[in-house]
């Protein structure tokens, strides 16, 4: 990674951690409505994967997809906005935290039924190759992702049709509440594509150089090899949605893993490898921070949707 | 203007459609090399090769999901559920992914697919394959939920399906493959969400679809030898609903009767009545009637089955009951 690449991803890393605060605060002011999944403490896969892809190859996740849509190049005014239910939200204020999506950046959202994106991003991929693109689609799902048929099916068909697609799991060890132990026949993900014969890696989801080498490899693979499973071990710090009393875990485990900070890790990398000095960084987290507090006051600021469109885009239009 | 098979109607605008437009590829079980399991696709795959013609694995949620993510790509996808009792493993693909991206993202994507999907009963498959579950689906906005009652219909309406940019579940009564009727050589599509006359009458108005289409038009001729003029009114088009010919036939008639091949509970039948009485309550001179299966899991047994089906005498005798 170049110089210049490095202090972008620190600057995301940290941009992301600062919104998902934010969007806790506003979460308990009673601002946003629905289910919140944060992403902190994953902020290492999803910067380290999706900065590893080019303009041409598509990304889809799950749910918890603010920092996927950061990492995709989408705005934190236009996330707080969609947060906020609000009109300038990527998604018209009708798709809220679970539903992001901003086509133009290729990231094709934020899907909320665990494993119904993985044939949608299936899909994506068959018709990059129906249209003889070299593209590739980056699918990330968690790891509860991998104990449903969805998964299995869309394992299978991606090597029958041997589709470009970049199977990532965000392995944070949770789903929701159950933990893998309790949940999967097999401690590591990585395990469930040798059933289909698929070429894998398991990768420190917490070290973002890690997790941009494995999946710049696993990238290559896929444009000539077709399908790919990486696995990315990571935590996240706070619960699976902000009404979670985290009774499925210790507190001495969340702090473990705290100390295993990606942020800090990649800070550690950065400064030992005099790739940064500690002022660089300093100043790149407060302007991520002062970024965090604009796009909220964005946010807040911004119409909701006008009643006159609750009828719209329910249908494209008519034929004949 | 030739007289062909509702099978191959439907094959026809798919092939026609697959030749207009590259991006509309097939996909699901036995559609390549077997020809379809109801030969509505035989010799595609020889003509159209098997990027275009895509046999899948036995896997209904991802065929319908990877035709939904190929349509958000840009593609047109048709998706084939060998039968509609297997869209019932695909339910979540089709009301809760197809009929929401487009709306729930803000317009930014769209799923021009089309689900084609094999019903109704009446064949001895038994319980689990027997289903005609049409109203189920026509629950969701989102999704448009199409069922032909002719060959020209069929061709017309499936090639609308198509061309359209809404995901659409195209819904194929299995015993109607053989029906016939005309369907004109030149290309011509039937718009999604009209009602149509399908026989003018003075004395009652059937109102109906798919399959009870052609029950109801075969009863409509017992009635004409009684003296009684039935108005039959072919939905074609579940969603939308095009009510305006029912009511304006209802007002003139005065007397409706619903038939449809699905059960009676939550059915069309109850929502297209409330719907006259809304709009044309001092119009009623009796009590609207519903022809509907009898409320149990169809029985293999051929006698027991068409015991629960709907039959031509069912809707003599409802008709009678109006008037």
């Amino acid at each position: 990674m170049e110089r210049d690449e490095m202090l972008r991803l620190y600057h995301q890393m940290a941009l992301i951690r600062r919104l998902e605060e934010a969007a806790a605060s506003l979460y308990q002011e009673g601002k946003i409505g629905g289910f919140l999944h944060l992403y902190i403490g994953q902020e290492a896969v999803g910067c380290g994967v999706v900065s590893a892809r080019r303009p041409e190859d598509r990304v889809i996740t799950a749910y918890r997809d603010h920092g996927i849509a950061i990492a995709a190049g989408m705005e934190a005014r236009t996330v707080l906005a969609e947060l906020l239910g609000k009109a300038t939200g990527c998604s018209k204020g009708k798709g809220g935290s679970m539903h992001m999506a901003d086509v133009s950046l290729n990231f094709w959202g934020g899907h909320a039924i665990v494993g119904a994106h993985l044939p949608l991003a299936a899909g994506l991929a068959l018709a990059d190759k129906y249209n003889k693109t070299t593209a590739a689609t980056i699918c990330l799902f968690g790891d509860g992702a991998t104990n449903i048929g969805y998964f299995h099916e869309a394992m299978n068909l991606s090597v029958v049709w041997e589709l470009p697609v970049l199977w990532v799991c965000e392995n944070n060890q949770y789903g929701m509440g159950t933990s893998i132990e309790r949940a999967s026949a097999v401690p590591e993900i990585r395990q469930k594509a040798h059933g289909y014969g698929m070429p894998n890696a398991r990768v420190d989801g917490m070290d973002i150089v890690q997790v941009r080498k494995a999946t710049e490899a696993a990238l290559k693979h896929v444009r000539t090899n077709g399908p790919f499973l990486l696995e990315a071990v990571t935590y996240r710090y706070r619960g699976h949605s902000m009404g979670d009393p985290e009774r499925y875990r210790s507190h001495e485990e969340v702090t473990k893993w705290e100390k295993n900070d990606p942020i800090g890790i990649f800070h550690k990398y950065l400064i030992k490898n005099k790739h940064a000095t500690e002022a660089e960084l300093e100043q790149s987290a407060n302007q991520a921070a002062s970024e965090i507090q604009e796009a909220v006051r964005f946010a807040e600021e911004s119409p909701d949707p006008a009643p006159e469109v609750l009828f719209s885009d329910v249908y494209v239009k008519e034929v004949g | 203007m030739p007289i062909i098979t509702m099978r191959e109607a439907i094959s026809q605008a798919l092939w026609e459609e697959m030749e207009r437009d590259e991006r509309v590829f097939i996909l699901g079980e036995e559609v390549g090399v077997w020809g379809g399991t109801y030969a509505v696709t035989r010799g595609f795959y020889d003509h159209f090769g098997p990027e275009r013609v895509r046999d899948t694995p036995i896997a209904e949620g991802t065929i319908v999901g990877a035709a939904n993510g190929a349509a958000m790509a840009g593609l047109r996808p048709i998706a084939e559920m060998m039968t509609i009792n297997f869209a019932f493993l695909a339910m979540d693909q089709i009301v809760n992914q197809a009929a929401k991206i487009h709306s729930m993202f803000g317009g930014q994507m769209t799923i021009p697919v089309v689900i084609r999907a094999v019903g109704g009963g009446g064949r001895q498959l038994g319980a689990t394959h027997s289903h005609t579950p049409d109203v189920i689906f026509a629950h969701f906005p989102g999704l448009k939920v199409v069922s032909p009652g002719t060959p020209y219909d069929a061709k017309g309406l499936l090639k609308a399906a198509i061309r359209g940019d809404d995901p659409v579940l195209f819904i194929e009564n299995a015993t109607l493959y053989q029906a016939k009727g005309e369907v004109p050589i030149e290309d011509y599509i039937v718009p999604i969400g009209v009602s149509n006359i399908q026989r003018a009458g003075k004395d009652v108005t059937i109102v109906t679809y798919s399959k009870m289409l052609q029950v109801s038009l075969q009863a409509a001729e017992l009635l004409a030898k009684e003296g009684i003029e039935a108005e039959v009114v072919d939905l074609r088009s579940l969603r939308p609903l095009d009510m305006q010919p029912v009511i304006r036939s209802f007002k003139k008639t005065n007397r409706a009767v619903i038939a449809e091949e699905g059960w009676r509970s939550y059915g069309i039948g109850a929502e297209v009545a409330v719907r006259v009485y809304e709009a044309a309550l001092d119009y009623v001179d009796a009590p609207i009637r519903r022809v509907a299966q009898k409320e149990v899991p169809l029985p293999y047994n051929r006698h027991l089955e068409q015991l629960a089906l709907p039959q031509v005498q069912d809707v003599v005798e409802a008709v009678k009951g109006v008037l």
